[in-house]
């Protein structure tokens, strides 16, 4: 039964397309993400990687097309048809979303432990010891001491601020979490302790990501997937490694070249 | 309420707005009474007071007083504060309605901070004053989604404001303005009475209305609805406890204010509802310390 379940894909992009009046965002995406899988979205900027995110995310509406996205209860819907209360709920249940700036995904004037409880008291958490216990429980899974609960995320590094909406983003339990350039904000040897992190908690927990970043190192190391964009579509698309390792596309050579060089 | 009066010829109005404005409010109010707790949008006029002096208050009980109605008006549960005073003599000036301090005489309350510790009736209305209507304004300053949360009834924020009161302070800090959940749906701000009072609103007979000016919005809580105080199930919602009875009159259950006796720390705790006090004095009940500082407190002790 579980397994017929996840045969099928847990997210569809369906000639998905964006123009932002006469500008072109995206156009004529299709791609099936399932469960447990990491699909890397690069580009240069410009080429349309945020717009889909947000389009996939429910906070831009299309222009064309559909994403059918599998229910917790297994139905598959169209997520341009879920009511508001709908997708908001998936959007803090089965989703998550990390932000490139902390400040966009974290509540800066709440304390650590009220960040990462948030979600569980809006899906009707009302047990405080509980909460806490389990925002305890999330700060120490994501490498931050849990005697700093009662801080607030001003008093916390770039760092901490990135590990601390992952917490509060899988608290949860989500399927799908979506990351907008989550270590790009990060010096070099702090990316690395995140992209750790990232991909030890993404393969304990069997989370599904779709991550959007300009870095291939960072595709390389925590996706399975790739999709390299242009101008607003997609012009590759394959598993990470053989992609990077022997790209088809003069524009992806470009890019791995240039990753080389750097 | 009682009947509506017709405009007078002179020019004035009958409790000072005209009678357009007064229509326009009693529909928010009627709005406010069919959605419990959903705060209502309105024109708020300029009043011939300062905001700060609760003229979203004044502007409902304009609307819904008449010439046969019994003004009360209290502040921090006593009537002779100026803003109570101002305000009550405002309504006897330009409605020329009767007033009194006695709350089972009155008809129509209009209050900042206290609900009368009296139980009030069916045959009342009590008008609060609101300075911030908006219980999700402290986490969420965006009014377009403030909005959208009340729609649908999305208020897990409510708990993070008690849940940051929790870790701060071991217990819910929170004493005046205590979020309250009406009729099972929408999530309310009482104005800054104290959590004390809460529990009154619940199943209250009377007519409760909310009136806030600067942020013009109106909402109510019709008689014998559900009003539920927030809370989480290992810090339930708790009043305001007093060790010792009123000093004056020995009431015990009621909220007390503590009273500067003299400048050598002399200090006793007395009825902050006034009306309540004399009356139980005048009906002889006597606190430890009501046969020495009667002048306090002013009335018949
Ligand atoms: N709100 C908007 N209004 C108008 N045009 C927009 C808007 N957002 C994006 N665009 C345009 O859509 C195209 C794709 O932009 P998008 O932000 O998706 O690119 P990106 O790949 O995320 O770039 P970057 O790497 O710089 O973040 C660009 O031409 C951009 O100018
Ligand atoms: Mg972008
Ligand atoms: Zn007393």
């Amino acid at each position: 039964m579980m397994a017929k379940l996840n045969d099928k894909p847990l997210l569809s992009a369906r000639n998905l397309g964006k123009h932002y009046g006469q500008r072109l965002g995206c156009r004529d995406v299709n791609f099936d993400l399932y469960e447990g899988e990491v699909l890397a979205v690069v580009g240069e900027s410009g080429s349309g990687k945020s717009t889909l995110l947000g389009l996939l995310a429910t906070e831009l509406s299309p222009t064309a097309g559909a994403v059918n996205y599998r229910m917790r209860d297994g139905e598959t819907r169209n997520l341009f048809d879920l009511s508001e209360a709908e997708r908001r709920f998936l959007l803090r249940t089965d989703w998550g979303f990390v932000r490139q700036d902390a400040r966009d995904g974290l509540r800066m004037g709440v304390s650590a432990g009220g960040n990462v409880g948030e979600r569980l008291m809006a899906v009707g958490g009302r047990h405080y010891g509980r909460i806490r216990d389990t925002a305890s429980d999330w700060l120490n899974r994501v490498e931050i001491e849990p005697e700093r609960i009662d801080d607030l995320p001003k008093s916390f590094s770039g760092g901490m601020r990135q590990r601390l909406q992952i917490a509060r983003n899988l608290v949860t339990h989500p399927r799908l979490v979506f990351m907008d350039e989550p270590t790009s904000s990060l010096d070099v040897s702090v990316q690395a302790r995140l992209l750790d992190l990232i991909r030890g908690l993404v393969s304990e927990l069997g989370l599904a990501v779709i991550i959007v970043t300009h870095d291939l190192a960072v595709a390389r190391l925590l996706s399975h997937r790739i999709m390299v964009m242009r101008q607003g579509r997609v012009i590759e698309t394959g598993l990470t490694d053989q992609v990077l390792d022997d790209p088809r596309e003069a524009y992806t050579q470009l890019l791995v070249s240039s990753v080389l060089a750097a | 309420m009682s009947a509506v009066a017709a405009p007078q010829a002179s020019g004035y109005n009958f409790a000072y707005l005209d009678e357009q404005t007064k229509r326009m409010i009693r529909r928010a109010i009627l709005k406010g009474i069919a959605i419990p707790g959903y705060q209502v949008p309105f024109a708020s006029r300029e009043m011939p007071m300062p905001y700060g002096w609760g003229t979203g208050g004044v502007q409902v009980t304009a609307a819904i007083i008449g010439p046969a109605d019994v003004l009360k008006v209290i502040d921090q549960g006593s009537d002779d504060t100026t803003n109570a005073v101002s305000i009550r003599k405002f309504f006897a000036k330009t409605a020329g309605v009767a007033t009194t301090t006695e709350t089972k005489d009155a008809t129509i309350i209009q209050t900042r901070h206290r609900i009368p510790e009296r139980q009030l009736t069916e045959k009342q209305t009590i008008v609060f004053q609101v300075p911030i209507p908006e219980p999700l304004r402290f986490l969420e300053p965006r009014e377009t989604e403030t909005r959208k949360l009340h729609a649908l009834a999305d208020y897990g924020l409510m708990h993070v404001k008690l849940y940051e009161d929790i870790s701060r302070h071991g217990h819910i800090a929170t004493t005046y303005d205590y979020p309250v959940e009406v009729a099972d749906r929408y999530v309310m701000n009482p104005s800054p009475t104290p959590k004390f009072d809460n529990p009154k609103m619940h199943m209250s007979p009377a007519l409760q209305l909310f009136g806030a000016g600067r942020e013009k919005r109106i909402y109510a809580v019709p008689p014998f609805t559900k009003v539920r105080s927030l809370d989480f199930e290992d810090h339930p919602f708790e009043v305001q406890r007093f060790d010792k009875p009123c000093a004056l009159c020995a009431a015990t259950n009621v909220y007390l204010d503590e009273v500067v006796l003299d400048d050598r720390g002399g200090r006793m705790f007395v009825c902050s509802d006034s009306d309540y006090c004399e009356e139980r004095r005048a009906d002889g009940h006597r606190g430890e310390l009501s046969g020495e500082a009667p002048h306090l407190v002013g009335g018949a002790a």
